[in-house]
C-alpha cells in the first residue's frame, strides 16, 4: 500500500494524513524510508546524510501512532511524521557526536527539548544527521565522518553546517529535519539543496540539549519542503522551557493560520548592500524574479539600506569564535568524550586529547577566539565586535520601522564543488555573507527556493523579519511558493 | 598586527592545544589572513556605542523579561548515568593522570 506514496514529495501534512487515513501505516512508512536511506545514503559516494539510524526508537513510536489510528482516534499534530535530527542535538541513549571525533563515543543521558517536544507531538525520529564538526563550517566538509554530498549534484557540497539536514529533506530520506543555525547553518544549506530552512528568532526555541557552538548566536530550526511545514514544526517545538533561561515566555502563534493571511500591502525592503555589482548574475536574476512575484502578489517593494552589512563577517567571526573557544573548553577528556591514551600527566592529557580529538577548522576557530579574548587584544577584537554588532542590529531596527520584511539572496552563489574552498578558510567564511547579519541581530530568517542556475543548481531567497514575527516571514514565503508554483505551471 | 610563531604557541597553550609543527605554520598563515580581514572593524566609529553581549537584551518585549524558573530541588542525574561516558573511573570518581609533575 505504501507503493502509492511518493516519499520525495511527502510533507508534514500529507504524511500525517496518509497515516490517519490508512493509506499507509506509520510502521510501513518508516520502514520504507529506511529502505530508501539504505539505497541512497549509506554507500561510499552516496549522500552520507545519516550518521546513525534510531530504528528501535522510531519503530516504537510508529507502533504507538498506528495504535492510535487503529483505535479510531485522531493522531497528534505531528503523528506519524518522520523527522531526522542534526547530530548536535542530544537524545538519551543515542550516540551524538556533533560531527566530531572528540565525541565519537558519546551517548547522552538526556533529551534535547526541541526533539522531545516533536516526539510528544507524535513525530517519529529516524536518526541523526551529519554536519560540520561542532556546526563550524559552510560546506559539511568539516565532519569527522566524511562530507555530505548535495542530492542535486553529488560532486557538490550541500552547504553547512546543517548539510545532512538539508540533504535528507532534498533527497526525500526524511520528511523534515532539524538543523541549527549560528551564522547561516540552516538557511545556507537550505538554499544549496533547494529546500526551505527557517532560523527562528533568538529565544523562540529552547537550546537545552543543543551542543553549544556560540551561545549568543545558536538557534534550532527546521528544514522542510515548504514554508507551511516549517511553521508547523516551529509551532510544536517553540515556547518557554524552564531548562533554558534564554528561551522567551511569549505565546507561540498557530503558524498555519498566520500563513493564510494575505500578503497584500506588506512592505518588503530590498537592501542595496546585498546586491553588489559583482554578484553572481544567476543569483541576482532569480531573486529579482522572486521580488517581481511578491510585487504581483500585492507587496510593496521598497529599496532600503543596511549600512553596516560589510562588517558582519568580521564581527561574526570574532564573536562566534570567542564564544566557541570558551564553550569548547569543556572537552578535556575527563568526564566524557575522547581521551588520548598516551598522556602521562593531566595537562598533557588535556592537550593530547584536544589535539587528537578536534579537526582543523575547530582548532582554527578555538585559536582565533582565544586570541581575540586574550590580554591585550580583548578591546581591539572582542569588545569592538560586540559594539559593531549593536550597529548591525540597529540597522535592522531602523529598517523595520519602514518595512515588514526584508528580501535578499541567501547565498552569493549556488552550491560549490566539494574541495573548491576547503583550503581557504576566509573564502569559506565569505559564503555566509548574507546570513550572518540576521544571526547577529537575532531576527528570524527563512530561505526559500526561488530558482535554479543553468546547471540546475537551486538558488535560495532569504526573507528576514522583526523579532518574534516568524508568522510574517512564513506568510511571505508561503505566498511566494504559491506564486512561483503558478508562474512555472 | 602580525601573528608570529611565538604568538601561535602562546595562544595554543592558553587554549590547551599543543599542535604539530605543520599545524603551527598553517595556523600562523590562516590567522594572519583572517585577522587582516577582521582589522577592517577598526574603521567603524563605535565611540558612543554600547557593546551587545546577546540580542535578547533589546529584542525581547519587557513583559517576558524574567527568564528564571523557581529555585526548587529536583531530581538529579543518577550517578551511574553521569559516569556512563567517563573514559576512566574507579567506580565512584573520575580518574585522571597525575596532576603534579616531578
Amino acid at each position: 500500500m505504501v507503493a502509492d506514496l511518493n516519499l520525495d514529495v511527502l510533507t508534514v501534512g500529507s504524511a500525517r494524513a496518509a497515516v490517519q487515513e490508512r493509506q499507509t501505516t506509520a510502521t510501513a512508512l518508516v520502514e520504507n524510508l529506511y529502505e530508501k536511506i539504505d539505497a541512497q545514503d549509506r554507500q561510499p559516494g552516496q549522500i552520507n546524510a545519516y550518521l546513525n539510524l534510531t530504528r528501535d526508537r522510531a519503530l516504537k513510536q510508529a507502533k504507538r501512532m498506528d495504535a492510535i489510528v487503529d483505535r479510531g482516534d485522531p493522531l497528534p499534530p505531528l503523528g506519524g511524521v518522520p523527522i531526522a535530527i542534526k547530530d548536535v542535538m542530544v537524545m538519551q541513549g543515542v550516540r551524538t557526536t556533533a560531527g566530531s571525533k572528540i565525541l565519537g563515543n558519546y551517548v547522552p543521558p538526556y533529551d534535547c527539548t526541541a526533539v522531545s517536544r516533536l516526539e510528544q507531538a507524535g513525530a517519529i525520529i529516524l536518526g541523526k544527521l551529519n554536519c560540520d564538526e561542532f556546526a563550524m563550517g559552510s560546506s559539511n566538509e568539516n565532519s569527522a565522518w566524511g562530507p555530505v554530498r548535495n542530492p542535486r549534484d553529488l560532486s557538490r557540497v550541500p552547504g553547512g553546517s546543517s548539510g545532512g539536514s538539508a540533504a535528507s529533506v532534498a533527497a526525500g530520506t526524511a520528511v523534515a529535519a532539524l538543523g541549527s543555525d549560528t551564522g547561516g547553518s540552516i538557511r545556507q544549506p537550505g538554499a544549496f539543496c533547494g529546500v526551505v530552512g527557517l532560523m527562528p528568532t533568538y529565544g523562540r526555541v529552547s537550546r537545552y540539549g543543543l551542543i553549544a557552538f556560540a551561545s549568543s548566536l545558536d538557534h534550532i530550526g527546521p528544514l522542510t519542503k515548504s514554508a507551511k511545514d516549517a511553521g508547523i514544526i516551529l509551532r510544536h517545538m517553540a515556547g518557554r522551557d524552564p531548562m533554558d533561561s534564554t528561551c522567551v515566555d511569549l505565546p507561540v502563534p498557530d503558524y498555519e493560520q498566520e500563513i493564510r493571511k494575505p500578503v497584500r500591502g506588506l512592505r518588503v525592503g530590498v537592501p542595496k548592500e546585498y546586491f553588489p555589482n559583482e554578484m553572481d548574475s544567476e543569483v541576482r536574476s532569480a531573486v529579482e524574479s522572486g521580488l517581481k512575484l511578491l510585487t504581483e502578489a500585492g507587496c510593496e517593494i521598497k529599496p532600503i539600506s543596511l549600512p553596516h552589512t560589510q562588517y558582519a563577517i568580521p564581527t561574526y567571526y570574532v564573536i562566534a569564535t570567542a564564544e566557541a573557544s570558551s564553550n569548547l573548553a569543556r572537552y578535556d577528556g575527563v568526564r566524557y568524550g575522547y581521551r588520548s591514551p598516551q598522556a602521562k600527566t593531566l595537562s598533557e592529557m588535556y592537550r593530547r586529547s584536544r589535539d587528537e580529538g578536534f579537526g582543523p577548522e575547530v582548532k582554527r576557530r578555538i585559536m582565533l577566539g582565544t586570541y581575540a579574548l586574550s590580554a591585550g587584544y580583548y578591546d581591539a577584537y572582542y569588545l569592538k565586535a560586540q559594539k559593531v554588532r549593536t550597529l548591525i542590529a540597529q540597522d535592522f531596527f531602523a529598517a523595520f520601522k519602514e518595512v515588514d520584511g526584508i528580501v535578499t539572496p541567501t547565498t552569493p552563489t549556488p552550491a560549490f564543488k566539494i574541495g573548491e574552498k576547503s583550503d581557504d578558510p576566509l573564502a569559506m567564511y565569505l559564503a555566509d555573507i548574507f546570513t550572518v547579519t540576521a544571526s547577529l541581530a537575532g531576527i528570524p530568517g527563512i530561505s526559500v527556493p526561488c530558482g535554479n542556475s543553468k546547471d540546475g543548481l537551486p538558488i535560495g531567497m532569504q526573507i528576514l523579519g522583526r523579532h518574534f514575527e516568524e508568522g510574517t516571514i512564513l506568510r511571505l514565503a508561503h505566498a511566494f511558493e504559491h506564486a512561483r508554483a503558478s508562474a512555472t505551471r | 598586527m602580525k601573528i608570529t610563531q611565538q604568538d601561535v604557541a602562546y595562544v595554543a597553550s592558553l587554549a590547551n592545544l599543543h599542535l604539530t609543527d605543520a599545524e603551527r605554520l598553517r595556523m600562523e598563515k590562516d590567522l594572519n589572513a583572517i585577522l587582516a580581514y577582521v582589522d577592517q572593524l577598526a574603521e567603524v566609529d563605535t565611540s558612543n556605542v554600547a557593546p551587545m553581549a546577546q540580542v535578547s537584551q533589546i529584542g525581547t518585549p519587557s513583559d517576558s523579561a524574567d527568564p528564571l524558573r523557581t529555585d526548587e530541588p529536583r531530581e538529579c542525574l543518577p550517578h551511574e548515568a553521569a559516569m556512563a561516558n567517563v573514559p576512566q573511573t574507579d567506580g565512584t570518581f573520575f580518574r585522571v593522570p597525575k596532576v603534579i609533575e616531578r
